[in-house]
């Protein structure tokens, strides 16, 4: 769906797909702002321990880079937000830094996605959702996973539009 | 032996959410490697659980463990 076009990455969102990107986006500012809590397994696995056998040397690397890599990612998560239009479907046109932002948010987001679907080496996607259409088509579950899959096949799109 | 001018290593876990071609990209983009020893390593974080991305000062490797973070890689840091 991204397409390179002169020095940009362009792509064309349904309102639908921008009403998810604007919800993921901010649940994952959400987490990194007045949510952010060191227990939830989220911001566990966003903010790895440097030196999972050492808690002291953990401890103070994490006291001198938390708060950057916080911003990072808060900034990131931003760049989605920032680069939507309004609340009716059209074009995303993101230049190398934005497009660059991007990758890192959806990846962000996914990871956030990941963790809270338990999803594993071994789960099948495709399998997942089919057993959430059969058995509960309306469930969060189901909405959640066509997300997820939804997000990775965004991040794939434009990570090929900037590789080609 | 280490090398004593390498003593410390930033290592990559495997982690079942990250795109293969988003990994190998990583690696190229933070550090520079060639398309090829960057899809060996995502490869070998892959089929291996972790692998080795880069060695140097303490210092580098917990600034290349915080780069990679940003990424959303999982990585720490050890002693070679």
């Amino acid at each position: 769906m991204f397409q390179r076009c002169s020095g940009h990455y362009v792509a064309t969102f349904a309102v639908d797909e921008v009403r998810v990107l604007r919800k993921v986006a901010t649940e994952v500012v959400g987490l990194l702002t007045d949510a952010f809590d060191h227990a939830d397994p989220v911001v566990v696995r966003l903010f790895p321990e440097v030196y999972p056998d050492d808690a002291a040397d953990a401890a103070e690397f994490r006291q001198y880079t938390e708060g950057d890599l916080k911003t990072a990612k808060i900034d990131q998560a931003g760049a989605i937000l920032a680069a939507l239009p309004d609340d009716t479907g059209g074009e995303v046109r993101l230049d190398n830094e934005a497009a660059e932002a991007w990758l890192r948010a959806l990846n962000d987001a996914r990871l956030a996605m990941g963790v809270r679907l338990e999803i594993r080496d071994s789960t099948d996607l495709g399998a997942e959702l089919d057993d959430a259409v059969a058995t509960d088509p309306g469930s969060s579950r189901m909405f959640q996973l066509s997300v997820y899959a939804y997000l990775g096949y965004l991040q794939e799109s434009l990570l090929s539009a900037l590789i080609d | 032996m280490p090398a004593p001018d390498r003593p410390w290593v930033t290592i990559v876990w495997d982690d079942p959410v990250n795109l293969m071609a988003y990994v190998t990209w990583v690696f190229q983009k933070l550090f520079g490697y060639s398309r090829g020893r960057a899809e060996q390593l995502m490869l070998d974080v892959h089929h291996k659980g972790k692998a080795v991305v880069s060695s140097g000062t303490r210092e580098r490797m917990e600034h290349d463990a915080s780069q990679l973070h940003a990424y959303g890689l999982w990585a720490t840091v050890d002693r070679a």
